[in-house]
């Protein structure tokens, strides 16, 4: 997938994370998070997995984490990507379909 | 060393404290010592006055100078406006090289931080710190170890001389121009003044500050002018707004009212369940709720607390109100109820931080209790719990009186949610242990609840009670079933604090934070 542009999903809640997605050259990871020194490790690896599930190549991507769970996480970063390669909330979008239950789990 | 819970001592803190390593909750049992004692100066002639105009003054007068201890009381919590004031002046003074002994510290005293870079502060010995003070000792800034003990564990090293106070400043809501020192009646109640009692007798020097005088003689005294060197009068003492605040609404939120119900559900079903039980509880939401469940059930089978013990708050003082407590036993207030009853119901009385909790007199209030319920931010498989240290490493919390009321109640009941957002509460090994598992006998989560094992007697007094019972490894199987096995923190080899156990030993250490970074 490519990234298009910049886009942002989640919040700073409590148990959320905010995930923003920029063009990037290569993938460029930043992680803060509230549970880094005993969740580090996860939170990189899933971020990493999702990305690599979405075919993405190229990004910077911007993780806040407030203590979500790998679920949450997943979500995010999908959500992010979809938004900056132009996707929108609608099910079609410039003729392209979500992928409900394939890239997106 | 290896202590009783595990915990490897580094023979260079045996070695610079000259402290032995924890051997047990009990292993002091009978064991005699001799008191340590203050340097008194007479005050024979009637002409003196006590009066002192400042606070710079009175440190003069006090022979204030590099490397004594000065000691304080957290009474008026996050409202207290004394540590900072007294410390301002001794840094403007010049002073270096200060060891405060607190019976706590908190976000309020954050403007001493400076001082503990600059080196006016090298040492502080609390129940715990919170905020900026916590962050400054987890980062090496303190020069010192800071020690951290509980309410009775204070006590005990003032008494025992592991401490010695050179002088004590005392807040005081009202005093008279001879010392007499009481917690009601001014413009910054906070009810008791149980933690500052070893203070006033323990320390060379005495200095009440207040911001009410009140014409002499200031009766019933916390503290009796025979302990005050000196009287100072300040504009404010505290900020009454964050001393106490109004009666926490009753929690709405359904996990803590379900582990509320748990708990009241466990109480009522052990033997200790019977007219006249003694009583302790905490102010978190899940604690308050059961004190509210707890008390329909005494009502319901005219069952009533002989003892209510500790800090205490608004639920327990309507309890005692509506005659289901004989009597509230008080070192510490959290509300204006509480407040409000202590200076006006006669069954609700005041004690000393050593009456509560000190392990070496001849019998605390603690070791009468059937029941605590406390709140842990950690508990291990092992039922240690953390209550100091977060799940990051950081100093951000007190003993207060956790390990004391635990190693004196019959039935220690810990409640805490088994997720506080990722953090699981149920773990392997809790970053640094505060109160040991010998001492803990029940745990309840919102997944279920956990009997240690070594209390086959409540397991047996269990066995047809409708609970959800687990054990304590199942609980935490679940927490990471969810959450995924946290990684253990890393820190770095220097040893910044000292967990202290109730009897002088130690328990555990904290050491310096260390910046995580990916490998």
């Amino acid at each position: 997938m490519e990234v298009k542009g910049t886009a942002m999903a989640g919040t700073l809640e409590s148990s959320d994370a905010q995930v923003t997605v920029e063009p990037g050259t290569g993938i460029e990871l930043s992680i803060e998070s509230s549970v880094i020194n005993q969740y580090g490790k996860k939170i990189r690896a899933t971020v990493l997995e999702t990305l690599e599930r979405l075919e993405v190549k190229d990004a910077k991507v911007t993780v806040v984490d407030k203590g979500a769970l790998d679920c949450t996480l997943k979500a995010r970063v999908e959500g992010a990507v979809f938004r900056a390669s132009g996707y929108s909330e609608d099910v079609i979008c410039a003729g392209k379909k979500l992928p409900w239950g394939g890239a997106i789990q | 060393m290896i202590n009783a819970v595990g915990r490897d001592i580094p023979e260079k803190v045996l070695q610079d404290t000259g402290m032995q390593v924890f051997q047990g909750a009990y292993a002091r049992h009978n064991q005699t010592y001799k008191k340590a004692a203050p340097t008194v100066r007479g005050i024979v002639d009637p002409k003196e006055s006590k009066m002192v105009d400042s606070i710079a003054e009175v440190l003069k007068k006090c022979g204030i100078k590099d490397g004594m201890t000065i000691s304080f009381h957290h009474h008026f919590r996050e409202g207290d406006y004394v540590v900072n004031m007294v410390m301002e002046e001794i840094h403007k003074m010049g002073i270096k090289d200060i060891t405060i002994c607190a019976s706590s510290l908190g976000k309020a005293h954050n403007p001493i931080v400076p001082m503990i870079e600059d080196g006016t502060i090298v040492g502080i010995q609390s129940s715990g710190v919170r905020g900026k003070i916590g962050e400054a000792i987890s980062t090496g800034k303190l020069k010192g170890y800071a020690i951290m003990r509980s309410h009775g564990g204070r006590v005990r090293a003032i008494e025992e001389g592991d401490v010695h106070i050179d002088i004590a400043f005392i807040g005081a809501p009202t005093c008279d121009c001879y010392g007499n020192m009481r917690a009601v009646g001014g413009k910054s109640d906070c009810g008791v003044l149980s933690y500052a009692v070893a203070d006033a007798m323990y320390a060379d020097k005495v200095v009440a500050i207040t911001d009410t005088l009140v014409p002499y003689p200031n009766l019933p005294a916390s503290i009796s002018q025979v302990y005050v060197d000196y009287v100072v009068k300040v504009d404010e003492i505290g900020n009454p707004a964050k001393i106490a605040t109004g009666a926490a609404k009753p929690t709405t939120d359904v996990r803590k009212i379900m582990m509320a119900e748990y708990c009241t559900q466990f109480v009522i079903n052990t033997p200790y369940f019977k007219d006249g039980f003694t009583y302790q509880t905490g102010v978190g939401g899940a604690s308050i709720a059961s004190t509210i469940s707890l008390g329909k059930i005494m009502k319901e089978r005219g069952i009533k607390m002989g003892l209510g013990l500790g800090g205490i708050a608004g639920p327990m003082c309507k309890l005692l109100e509506e005659g289901l407590i004989e009597k509230l036993v008080d070192t510490q207030d959290f509300d204006l109820t509480a407040i409000e009853s202590v200076a006006k119901n006669p069954n609700h009385y005041e004690i000393t931080a050593s009456e509560y909790a000190n392990p070496m007199n001849k019998g605390a209030y603690v070791n009468q209790l059937d029941f605590v319920i406390l709140a842990s931010l950690e508990v291990d498989v092992n039922f240690n719990c953390n209550v100091v240290v977060d799940s990051n490493g950081m100093i951000t919390g007190a003993q207060g009186g956790h390990p004391d009321t635990a190693a004196g109640a019959k039935c220690t009941i810990v409640i805490a949610p088994l997720l506080q957002g990722r953090t699981p509460a149920i773990c392997t090994n809790v970053t640094t242990v505060t109160t040991p598992g010998e001492t803990v006998d029940v745990v309840i989560t919102d997944y279920g609840i956990a009997i240690n094992p070594r209390r086959q007697d409540l397991i047996e007094a269990m066995k047809d009670v409708k609970l959800p019972f687990k054990t304590i490894e199942e609980l935490r199987d679940i927490a990471y079933s969810i959450v995924g096995e946290p990684d253990p923190v890393e820190f770095g080899d220097r040893v910044v604090g000292i967990i202290e156990g109730r009897d002088g030993t130690i328990m555990d250490v904290v050491r310096e934070i260390k910046p995580y970074e990916f490998d």
